[in-house]
């Protein structure tokens, strides 16, 4: 039972982190209908700017944890976002209204640019960070096993939480979310009545860029270790998510990210950790076969 | 029935009968499409009948091209049989898989919005056509890449009937050119023939007038007729273009907001009065004008210039 | 069209100076919110945790060269006639042609060229050797050919297959102690059986995803490889694959009494030479085969319906082609001969490791596609031969490699989306049918 609860809390904590990375997927795939391939590694870029400020706080001396916490969410939200801009700048609006495999060639390119890029200028080793939030509470003991909540599984929830809140505020109510939505349902349409198609498309990847890199710094606070190649796996199991959630729906991409963090978890702790990253790709199979528009997600009809 | 009577009798709403008598080809059974709460097609039924031209005409919206969608098996019909009964067969289509509907029962079509393969030559686009036949020509490709048995023999054959229908439609001379390099009228034709190509009993169109000028307009009548009587197939024609439904059909079903409104030949569909009524926009129980009823007449009747079209004949 | 549209996007009307060098500055100024971060600052590990190194002078280069490029660029632009892509297109198409047409007359040549490569007075082992390795991934190339460039799959994972291939011939070679030529076709019936089993189900949904499946299954086969270790033995790789033979004869220096060994029989003098020789005709056989089979197979219905299924899937449906089994086919067709490339590879290395089977793999096999020219095959060889010789050649920038592919790729799609040779001659033509049907006379 305390194995079970504490699995149930670890699950959720990683569950977090991947629906933060598979709502940038739905918001692209929803607007534009391509797999940004990219995403994952933006997300890895997210932490890697993440690490680096932390690191020059500490030079600074700001060492107060929620201050610092603050400043490197906002910092590399920044920079992260920058990256989003230019790789739907460079790589994908060129391509609208090309063939079908032009983006996904190009996305995959970007993807891998984004990896050697950062291998390059940032090594290929492996980056520890000592742990910035430390501590937690014991939830229950029994029979020598306690349940363990860390301050940082509480932390990655709040922000999780708070953002989606906050994010889906802003696809509801503001005209930004209205223009997104719009652009959705119809491009030419909304390019009609005269919404900025290409803006509204670039906000989209700089808000999905913006929550990559939050979920970059949760992973880096989490694990405390980052490389050049987080970003392959964790935006295959981003993706699995936002399909099984079904690709295009927001609260899809949250109940997605949340299962594959708990089948992952579960999996790794009542069968193997070696073939952990086989059960996320054993579910996009199956989701694929059984259920292609995933849980939330609407059927699609097919235009003829 | 004679042709006399027909053009007079009212006919029921679920009336399943062809009107000039002939054998039915396709007969459609309460079809109905739901998309989620929009209902495109509601509880629909009319036969059309073989080796002619049936026409489906309505206002934008009326549910034609999810009609043929559900024919040709790119929709799942909610409710319905579609029923194609060619040489002794029946099919039931709302069973078939999409391309089994091409395959097994022969119902070819063309799309509102031209798809054709743009890299591929012409000639190439009627090749694809034949597909099955040639696929078991070729062995399923073993024997084909071996070189042996009578592939060889199968595409020369398979090149003749394409050159046929090239010359049908006039575009012998493109017949190496990319299809996407073709004008728009050419490509409306090679539709057609590549459709007819996989020799179809059954050809839907769907809009096949669509932007065409009046010579090509024209041209498509002949085509139609053409097809018509050389290969004794049915058509089933989707058209706005009165001048087109008018001049060739041999049987019109009218739809609006998903139902039948009216069904039988022109000459009847032309003087029904809910037929008007919907292409007025005006609420059932209104009274039509006369001098409107008057304007109208020949608009239908295909004789004078579609006010939208803009170009007369 | 969207590239004018994003002109507009960029507000820039005639040659307004102040205008570009506001656009280009602006253009700087996102390079720096890219380079402060990543380029100007470098973790280091230092004792007790990690350090910072900053490299100014770095960022400085990149965003000093973005604002020319970007400066340049948009002159070049503002200059140049709108029509200009439109003019290119036709420009690079009939270079395509060209490279098509020649490589009609080129082709043959170059396989002889090929095969009196090992016996030129400049050749030596390692020549052979990086050209069994181009070989090699011209084989590959043409086979994802199948799958990327006819079928329009797009397939992330095409490494899967060659594992496949590699192990079950190491595995069937070891444990059962049958030849090459007996293990070869297995390998590739294993390849291709795999095939069948991820395609089947992803084949049926949007093009799309059997990308991502594909992605996920080329990293699922590596992670099983790597923990399955009483089958694979992990990590440690299978060693002693049996070497190929000459039809029963062994490349061998020392002969077990009774036996001979292919210099013995034919009374020459052992020479380690030999078998690399040996292993570069193979390797160039099973290419030929590879291409022999792409050329005869576009020109049959089934080939033709892959390259229709490419262009419109929907006008296929309405014409009878069952969509999902041809896809199939191509997929599994591809996979078999990433089977067969990697049976190969098995025998050449003796030694197989997961290490061997990255994602980096995959990605260096869709480049050679994609550079190349999506369905043509003097493409694949011309990008091999660049890619693949060119870095053994510039070793010291191996480092760089896989940056260039993937800005490569990038620029090629923006540039020029169905890759730079890509030109398609059509599989059959009617004034060659006999008749003359006053069509022009066409190319070939």
């Amino acid at each position: 039972m305390e194995y079970f609860v504490q699995q149930l809390i670890n699950g959720v904590t990683l569950g977090a982190i991947y629906g933060l990375i598979a709502i940038g997927y739905t918001m692209v795939y929803g607007i534009i209908g391509m797999i940004n391939f990219a995403h994952g590694d933006i997300f890895m870029i997210g932490a890697f700017i993440g690490l680096i400020t932390f690191l020059i706080l500490g030079v600074a001396g700001i060492t107060w944890v929620p201050l610092a916490l603050a400043i490197v969410l906002i910092v590399a939200m920044l920079l992260t976002s920058v990256y989003g801009w230019t790789v739907e700048r460079l790589a994908y609006r060129p391509l609208r209204g090309s063939h079908r495999l032009a983006p996904l060639i190009s996305a995959i390119g970007m993807s891998i640019f984004l990896q050697n890029y950062v291998q390059l200028l940032q090594g290929a080793r492996v980056r520890p960070m000592a742990p910035v939030v430390k501590g937690g509470v014991t939830l229950m003991e029994a029979d020598g096993f306690a349940v363990q909540l860390s301050y940082v599984q509480i932390l990655i929830v709040v922000v999780t939480v708070a953002l989606m809140t906050i994010f889906a505020l802003i696809i509801a109510r503001t005209s930004l979310g209205r223009a997104q939505r719009a652009c959705e349902q119809d491009r030419t349409m909304a390019a009609l009545l005269g919404i900025n198609v290409d803006r509204t498309i670039s906000l989209t990847f700089v808000t999905g860029a913006g929550l990559a890199a939050v979920a970059g710094i949760l992973f880096l606070v989490y694990y405390g270790v980052i490389d050049f190649y987080i970003g392959f796996l964790a935006g295959i199991k981003a993706f699995t998510a936002a399909v099984l959630g079904g690709i295009g729906s927001l609260p899809g991409a949250m109940l997605g990210g949340l299962l594959i963090g708990l089948i992952e978890t579960f999996w790794s702790a009542y069968f193997t950790i070696e073939y952990k990253d086989v059960a996320a790709f054993s579910i996009l199979v199956l989701v694929l076969i059984f259920r292609p528009t995933g849980l939330l997600g609407r059927p699609e009809v097919e235009k003829v | 029935m004679s042709l006399a009577e027909a053009e007079t009798q009212s006919r029921d709403v679920h009336d399943k009968t062809v009107p000039s008598g002939a054998r039915p080809l396709l007969t459609v059974d309460h079809l109905t499409m739901r998309f989620g709460g929009l209902v495109a097609v509601n509880d629909v039924s009319f036969a059309a009948g073989d080796a002619e031209i049936t026409a489906i005409i309505g206002p934008n919206g009326a549910g034609k091209t999810t009609l043929f969608n559900c024919l040709t098996g790119f929709y799942k019909p909610t409710v319905g049989r579609l029923t194609l009964d060619s040489s002794g067969r029946q099919h039931f289509l709302e069973r078939m898989d999409d391309f089994r509907i091409s395959q097994k029962a022969h119902v070819g079509r063309t799309f509102q919005n031209i798809r054709l393969f743009p890299a591929m030559s012409v000639l190439e686009n009627l090749m694809v056509a034949q597909h099955n036949a040639l696929m078991r020509a070729s062995g399923y490709s073993v024997l084909g890449l071996l070189g042996i048995g009578g592939y060889r023999k199968a595409e020369r054959e398979a090149v003749d009937w394409a050159r046929y229908w090239l010359e049908q439609v006039d575009l012998v001379d493109r017949a190496d050119d990319n299809a996407g390099d073709l004008p728009y009228g050419a490509q409306r034709r090679l539709e057609i023939a590549r459709a007819m190509c996989s020799r179809p009993v059954l050809l839907c169109l769907d809009e096949p007038a669509a932007g065409l000028n009046p010579r090509e307009s024209a041209e498509l009548n002949a085509l139609l007729l053409y097809i018509k009587e050389k290969h004794q197939i049915g058509l089933l024609l989707i058209e706005h273009d009165m001048s087109v439904v008018m001049e060739i059909s041999d049987h019109i079903v009218v739809l609006d907001y998903g139902r039948k409104i009216s069904d039988g030949t022109p000459a009847f569909v032309r003087g029904d009065p809910t037929v008007i009524r919907a292409y007025l926009g005006e609420e059932e129980d209104d009274e039509i004008p006369p001098e409107v009823v008057a304007d109208l007449a020949p608009v239908l009747a295909g004789t004078k210039p579609d006010p939208s079209d803009g170009e007369g004949r | 069209m969207t590239v004018e549209a994003s002109r507009q996007a960029g507000g820039t009307e005639g040659t307004d100076l102040v205008a570009l060098l506001k656009e280009a500055g602006l253009a700087a100024l996102v390079a720096l919110g890219l380079g402060i971060s990543i380029i100007g600052i470098r973790t280091v590990t230092i004792p007790g945790g990690l350090g910072l190194e900053y490299r100014w002078d770095w960022v400085v280069i990149a965003v000093v060269s973005v604002f020319v490029g970007r400066f340049v660029l948009a002159l070049r632009r503002e200059t140049r006639s709108p029509a200009k892509r439109a003019e290119r297109e036709v420009v690079m198409n009939r270079i395509g042609a060209t490279v098509q047409r020649v490589s009609k007359i080129a082709g043959p040549v170059l396989v002889v060229i090929a095969i009196a490569l090992p016996w030129m007075p400049f050749s030596n082992r390692y020549i052979v050797d990086i050209a069994t390795l181009v070989l090699m991934y011209i084989m590959l190339g043409w086979g994802l050919n199948i799958v990327v460039g006819l079928a329009g799959l797009l397939d992330l994972g095409y490494v899967a297959f060659y594992a496949v291939g590699a192990y079950s011939y190491a595995l069937i070679a070891v444990h059962f102690d049958l030849s090459f030529w007996l293990c070869l076709p297995l390998a590739g019936l294993f390849a291709a059986t795999f095939g069948v089993l991820l395609g089947f189900p992803v084949l049926r949904l949007r093009g799309d995803y059997l990308a991502i499946v594909t992605l996920g299954f080329g990293e699922i086969i590596r992670v099983v490889l790597l923990n399955w270790y009483e089958f694979t033995r992990g990590p440690d790789g299978i060693s002693g694959i049996p070497r190929p033979s000459f039809f029963g004869l062994p490349f061998s220096r020392r002969v077990q009494e009774g036996e001979q060994s292919f210099h013995t029989f034919f009374g020459l003098d052992y020479s380690s030479m030999h078998r690399i020789m040996f292993l570069y005709y193979l390797i160039l056989v099973l290419a030929l085969i590879t291409n022999f089979f792409t050329m005869r197979i576009r020109k049959l219905p089934v080939g033709r319906a892959w390259e229709a299924l490419r262009e419109d899937e929907i006008a296929c449906r309405s014409l009878g082609i069952n969509p999902t089994n041809t896809k199939l086919t191509a997929f599994a067709i591809g996979a078999m001969f990433g089977g067969f490339a990697g049976s190969f590879f098995a025998t050449r290395q003796g030694f197989i490791s997961p290490e061997s089977f990255t994602f980096v793999e995959s990605a260096v096999i869709l480049a050679i596609v994609v550079l190349g020219g999506m369905g043509s095959q003097i493409g694949v060889v011309i990008a091999a031969v660049l890619l693949i010789g060119g870095t053994e050649l510039f070793r010291e920038l191996e480092q760089f490699r896989m940056l260039a592919f993937g800005g490569a790729m990038v620029l090629i799609m923006v540039w020029r989306p169905r890759g730079l040779l890509a030109h398609r001659d059509p599989t059959l033509r009617l004034s060659a049918g006999g008749q003359n049907a006053g069509a022009k006379g066409g190319a070939s």
